[in-house]
């Protein structure tokens, strides 16, 4: 049960394993109600729907947002990919996220092992508490103080500033993927390479990354789609000159009336939940390795 | 590791740290500092532009009206998160996986294809409001209106909800609802006095959280919601860019800083929620 999106959280007693079971639950003195089964389906349904709905909008024939979308058509894409303001945006959004979840790959990673050896002090726990600190703080209040300074720093509308800010932004992600992939590492492997002549250098390329590539790989995918994704701080360190897809799209709801829009919507839906469920499958086949479910779990109680 | 360092030397894993405190101290910390420096009229210590919040009509009308929609969204989530984290306790496996998917379809999907959806969904003559006309209420307007926002914000903000329910639910003993029935307790008399209260630590946590992250809208307000009803996001954008009243904002910023610290640091103590933040951040992401 060591899936990508499984919640980290205590996973309660595995219960009711085959359909046989559920079978017979249903006919014990403790059935599940069919108004609860109802309820959860409205739910899922009310979860799911407003993402899934951008799908047939994108094949509309019409110039308006009315749904149902009338005909079949793909000139939405045509659109897309054809009109210069779009392209451009999409290009700046793809470089920008590659350069800060780079970034951000490395800072993170670097700042996990930091934690991993000093692992245990109460100033080392603090660090980690203020690292994680840009998660909780709202986008809002970030985006607004940001741009601020940035205006006299110069750095608005600047590769240079999406990329700063998204790289900060993200860095917490990656943090808390490696921390947990370090959750389960041996330090004697350390010791025993150490002592076979190893230098750290070489001791961490060859042990201890390959331990923790997973965490590091994750932690890359969750600092790509998060400045993929972002808005607000891009809202706010826009140009004329250089936007990146989300403002892009704001601008084409807010501004003028683009339904090309959809088209847009639909490629990110279908890319990124393509993304999360390769990662889904490949890490639900390693289920059986040392794997992330424990080191998860540890980080939860380490953070409480 | 092995070899001995002099007592004043630092420990050698702070220096790993040091990047990670230069980006984010440079990039965040130091926005975050010069904001709150203006705010205090950059070294004259003055309280005015605090007093002025309280003082100019606007953001405290803003305020109330930003707690009361955060207060809503929360209610919502939780009369439609505790059914559904039930229901994930109730069934197998391989259903549990796909109610979690479902469940976090919200965060990995882009905020503004989401939005963009809600809008679809919310316009005139849209999907919703052709459903609710099925109930009879047929001049319920959702475009542009408080309704429609509290609905698009309970949809993302649903997993805060949730997960931890979910965690909390997850560890109560089933058997204590069946002894509390067969000793003759109806079945919500059993529930309300017996599987409800075991389950408050989530029921804490999780409304803090999202009453927390709900203040701090921006971008699902200013699409889907009116200008006239705007959030204390929105205040707090439109005072930076187009008042260009900076230690304004930088007064009203600290402020929203603060409560949402104080409201995280309160979570964080009634049920370990800053584990679910932080455990649902390392898989998806918050940034809304």
């Amino acid at each position: 049960m060591t899936t990508l999106v499984e919640p980290s959280i205590e996973v309660p007693a595995p219960a009711k394993p085959s359909l046989l079971a559920r079978w017979r639950n249903r006919r014990s003195a403790d059935p599940t109600p069919v108004w609860l089964t109802v309820v959860g389906t409205f739910v899922a349904l009310y979860l799911v729907l407003p993402t899934l709905i951008v799908i047939p909008m994108s094949f509309s024939e019409a110039t308006t947002f009315v749904f149902p979308p009338r005909g079949h058509s793909l000139w939405l894409y045509r659109n897309f990919f054809t009109n210069d303001r779009w392209l451009d945006s999409l290009r700046n959004s793809f470089i920008v996220a590659a350069c800060a979840a780079s970034i951000a790959t490395i800072v993170g990673t670097s700042a996990a092992l930091g934690l991993h050896q000093l692992r245990g002090r109460r100033s080392a726990r603090f660090m980690q508490s203020a690292l994680m600190f840009p998660i909780l703080v709202p986008s809002i209040v970030i985006a607004t103080a940001v741009y601020i300074s940035f205006l006299r720093w110069h750095l608005v509308g600047t590769l240079a500033g999406y990329v700063l800010a998204h790289a900060a932004l993200a860095t917490p992600f990656v943090l808390a993927t490696v921390t947990s992939a370090l959750g389960t590492f041996d330090p004697t492997y350390l010791r025993a390479s150490a002592s076979l002549g190893a230098s750290p250098w070489r001791s961490f390329l060859t042990v201890t990354l390959p331990l923790i590539s997973r965490g590091v790989a994750t932690g890359a995918v969750l600092a790509f789609v998060t400045s993929f994704d972002e808005v607000v701080i891009a809202l706010f360190i826009r140009s004329p000159r250089f936007q990146t897809l989300p403002v892009q799209m704001y601008n084409s709801v807010v501004v003028e009336i683009d339904p090309t829009i959809a088209a847009s919507s639909s490629l990110i839906v279908v890319t990124v939940s393509l993304i999360f469920l390769v990662a889904l499958l490949v890490n639900s086949r390693r289920t059986s390795r040392p794997g992330s479910a424990n080191n998860r779990r540890s980080v939860v109680r380490r953070t409480r | 590791m092995m070899t001995s360092r002099p007592r004043w030397l630092p420990h050698p894993g702070w220096l790993l740290l040091i990047p990670a405190v230069a980006l984010l101290g440079g990039i965040l910390g130091v926005p975050l500092w010069q904001s709150f420096w203006r705010s205090i009229g950059s070294g004259d210590w003055t309280l005015e532009h605090y007093s002025a919040l309280f003082t100019d009509g606007v953001t405290l009308k803003v305020l109330a009206r930003t707690g009361q929609a955060a207060a809503v969204v929360t209610i919502v989530t939780l009369l439609l998160g505790y059914p559904y984290a039930y229901l994930m306790t109730r069934v197998g496996p391989l259903w549990r996986s796909v109610l979690v998917v479902m469940v976090l379809m919200p965060f990995w999907t882009s905020a503004l294809a989401r939005n963009f959806g809600w809008l679809i969904l919310l316009y005139d003559n849209g999907l919703v409001q052709r459903f609710i006309a099925l109930f009879g209420f047929d001049d319920v307007v959702l475009y542009g209106t408080a309704q429609g926002v509290t609905l698009a914000m309970s949809q993302v903000l649903l997993p805060f909800m949730v997960l931890p329910l979910f965690s909390a639910l997850g560890g109560i003993d089933r058997r204590l609802l069946l002894a509390a029935r067969s000793l003759g307790s109806p079945p919500l008399v059993a529930f309300w006095k017996v599987y409800f209260p075991l389950s408050r630590g989530g029921v804490v946590a999780g409304c803090i959280l999202t009453f927390t992250l709900a203040c701090g809208f921006y971008v699902t307000p200013a699409l889907i919601g009116s200008p006239r009803e705007s959030l204390i996001a929105q205040l707090l954008g439109q005072r930076t860019t187009q008042l260009l009243d900076f230690a304004g904002a930088g007064a009203l910023g600290t402020l929203v800083l603060v409560v949402t610290l104080v409201l995280v640091w309160w979570a964080n103590r009634m049920g370990g929620s800053m584990a679910t933040i932080g455990a649902v951040a390392g898989q998806t992401g918050t940034r809304r």
